[in-house]
């Protein structure tokens, strides 16, 4: 038998069609294949009257398939096991056939919980998740120590290589933000200054700012989601193709060789980008006062030397210890919680980020508070 | 074994390289309507390498490729997408969306025809689903879970159940039974062939497994040295001259225990 041409297969496709004869029988015409019944299905028929066994004639079908016979299984629902089938080709007489004995339950219908329900799920799931961060703090803490105690156990290797691939290999990006971020707080001091004959004070604005507060947030920010995001996502593909559980058999805690090494190369490398950070948007800031406030670099220079405190730089820096801390056991704790599939891993990850950001954010205020009352 | 109208699968010339490694060089392979052929063979023989070319996930480096008479060269968009209306694919590692559950991932293909032909109500494409589901064995309640929290032997399973939702005219089946258990082999084999019993596809599988090429497909091509080194049912392939077909359908390996004179070598080692 020749084959027809394949693009014919859907093209020109007619409908399906369901009537009721004189004699009380069904006749079922057209297609009744997936591509035929769409408009059928919307409107079908009332079902046959309970009582008498459907007639159903197939002598009008011109296709028939899966979609089609469930179709017509659905439509006539209890009665499907009585119909009486006469003039179907035999091939789609034993497909009906098959439809009609399948076992199959209805679903059941999705449990839908109400808003306090959710809600209450919802508090659940935050209690359990911090609960579960607060354990990988602990977890992280002692395997730590048990590292302090066994120094030769730290991966030295593995930390200079995260060192590179999340501190040096950020440098430009950071570099560039932090400069435009000391641009803009130049340019919106600027303009307010001038009104009052206070342009040198851009100085203070621009230094205190950035070293205090610009530097180490957006810092901090950049990485989470440069850094955190990776150390979800590695970790994560590791738990899903049973590296991790590889790892325990093996003898090598996933803690020491997975988490710690990240810790510390985040540790080293998050303060010494804040630094570069406060270079850069300094400088951004300098160029700012020199084009609109007429500061040269020499004047810009003297006045920061004279009136910023070693201690604003301490205050940032550690900051960025603190964020570094928070960035990388959010991104490591997150990859681990998942499970199972490449779906997972995503979640996982979005989470990290959306996680790290805010906790960062939150211990900042924090800081804020905290020194304001040392009064640093 | 019926004319040439009757190739459902017909490649011919096709040589396949990946830099200076040639997988494929001059393969002829043609699968007569409504057979069930089992593509055999070593690691790295070429046989996942060719079922990406039968379903244009790869093209050839040489030769040609026709699916029920069209060649796949020359297809269009819409010849495609007609095409891929006419097969189902379970991939080894069954290739279910995890993202969805085992039901939405079998009324998907339904859902996505239904984009350019008409809606289907989700209440039939969720009983189809369903059906289909059922008829591959899996128990009703795994309908409305993700593939993560399946078994090995029910991925097999959801997988099919997927392949078949657009009733196919050709299954392509990758190992289908790999990293089972026997039971659960024999199960998928049981399957395979009620598929065809019930809905009555060509089908193409690759495997590995002896247990299933003895009892399920009607022939068995086995693939080495880049060609077809021999097809037809496995009984006349056990006899083949073939060294690497021999080794492959040995007697010996499918039936140690049955064998009346074990190899001194064994019976020493055994006793030892």
């Amino acid at each position: 038998m020749a084959e027809p041409p394949v693009a014919d297969q859907t093209a020109a496709v007619a409908t399906a069609s369901l009537g009721r004869q004189a004699g009380g029988a069904w006749l079922l015409a057209g297609p009744w294949t997936r591509h035929g019944i769409a408009a059928l299905a919307r409107h079908l028929p009332p079902p046959p009257a309970a009582g008498t066994p459907p007639v159903l004639d197939g002598s009008g079908l011109t296709g028939f398939d899966s979609a089609g016979a469930w179709l017509l299984r659905q439509w006539l629902g209890a009665q499907a096991a009585q119909a009486d089938l006469r003039g179907w080709p035999p091939a789609w007489q034993a497909l009906m056939q098959l439809a009609v004995s399948a076992d199959v339950p209805p679903a059941p219908a999705p449990a839908r919980p109400g808003p306090v329900q959710r809600l209450g799920l919802a508090t659940l799931r935050g209690l359990r998740q911090a609960q579960a961060l607060l354990a990988f703090v602990g977890e992280v803490a002692q395997a730590a120590a048990g590292v302090l105690a066994h120094p030769r156990r730290l991966r030295g290797r593995s930390v200079l290589h995260h060192v590179q691939i999340g501190g040096f290999d950020a440098l430009p990006i950071v570099g560039l933000m932090s400069f435009l971020l000391g641009v803009v707080v130049a340019y919106q001091g600027a303009d307010q200054l001038r009104h009052y004959g206070a342009n040198i004070f851009v100085v203070e604005l621009v230094g205190y700012s950035m070293l205090r507060e610009f530097a180490p947030l957006m810092t901090a920010i950049i990485i989470a989601g440069r850094s955190g995001s990776s150390y979800a996502a590695q970790i994560g593909t590791m738990v899903v193709t049973e590296e991790v559980d590889a790892m325990r058999t093996l003898g090598i805690a996933p803690l020491e060789q997975l988490v710690l090494p990240r810790l510390l190369a985040l540790a080293v490398a998050l303060p010494l980008l804040t630094v570069w950070a406060d270079i850069t948007g300094v400088f951004g800031g300098m160029v700012m006062a020199r084009t609109q406030l007429d500061i040269g670099f020499h004047e810009f220079i003297d006045r920061f030397g004279q009136e910023l405190r070693g201690a604003s730089l301490g205050v940032g820096l550690g900051k960025s210890l603190v964020f570094a801390g928070v960035i990388a056991v959010i991104g490591c704790f997150q990859g681990f919680r998942t499970r199972g599939s490449a779906d997972s891993v995503g979640r996982q990850t979005t989470m990290a980020v959306v996680q790290a950001i805010f906790l960062v954010i939150v211990v900042d205020a924090a800081f804020s508070v905290l020194f304001n009352w040392m009064d640093i | 074994m019926g004319t040439d109208a009757d190739a459902v699968v017909r490649m011919q010339g096709i040589v396949t390289r990946f830099g200076k490694q040639t997988v494929h060089d001059g393969l002829d392979l043609t699968v007569q309507r409504g057979e069930i052929l089992a593509i055999a063979g070593g690691s790295g023989s070429g046989k996942s390498v060719l079922l990406r070319e039968m379903v244009g996930l790869q093209r050839p480096t040489a030769g040609t490729v026709q699916l029920f008479g069209t060649d796949l060269a020359t297809l269009d968009d819409d010849g495609w997408q007609a095409l891929r209306q006419r097969w189902g694919v379970m991939f080894q590692k069954g290739g279910l969306f995890s993202a969805l559950t085992v039901q939405e991932n079998v009324g998907l293909p339904l859902r996505e025809q239904g984009r350019t032909q008409g809606r289907l109500p989700d209440a039939l494409i969720d009983g189809i689903a369903a059906w289909k589901l059922s008829l591959t064995g899996l128990p009703p309640d795994v309908v409305g879970k993700h593939p993560d929290a399946l078994s090995g032997g029910m991925l097999k399973r959801a997988a099919l159940a997927r392949a078949l939702a657009l009733d196919p005219e050709l299954l392509i089946l990758d190992e289908p039974t790999s990293g089972l258990d026997p039971a659960s082999a024999a199960g998928i084999g049981a399957l395979i062939q009620a598929t065809r019993a019930q809905f009555g596809p060509t089908i193409v599988l690759i495997s590995h497994d002896l247990e299933l090429l003895w009892r399920v497909p009607d022939r068995v091509a086995v693939l080495g040295e880049g060609r077809v080194l021999a097809i037809g049912p496995m009984a006349t392939l056990a006899d083949h001259p073939h060294p690497i077909v021999a080794a492959y359908f040995d007697d010996r390996r499918r039936h140690p225990a049955q064998d009346a004179a074990p190899h001194p070598q064994e019976t020493a080692w055994k006793t030892s």
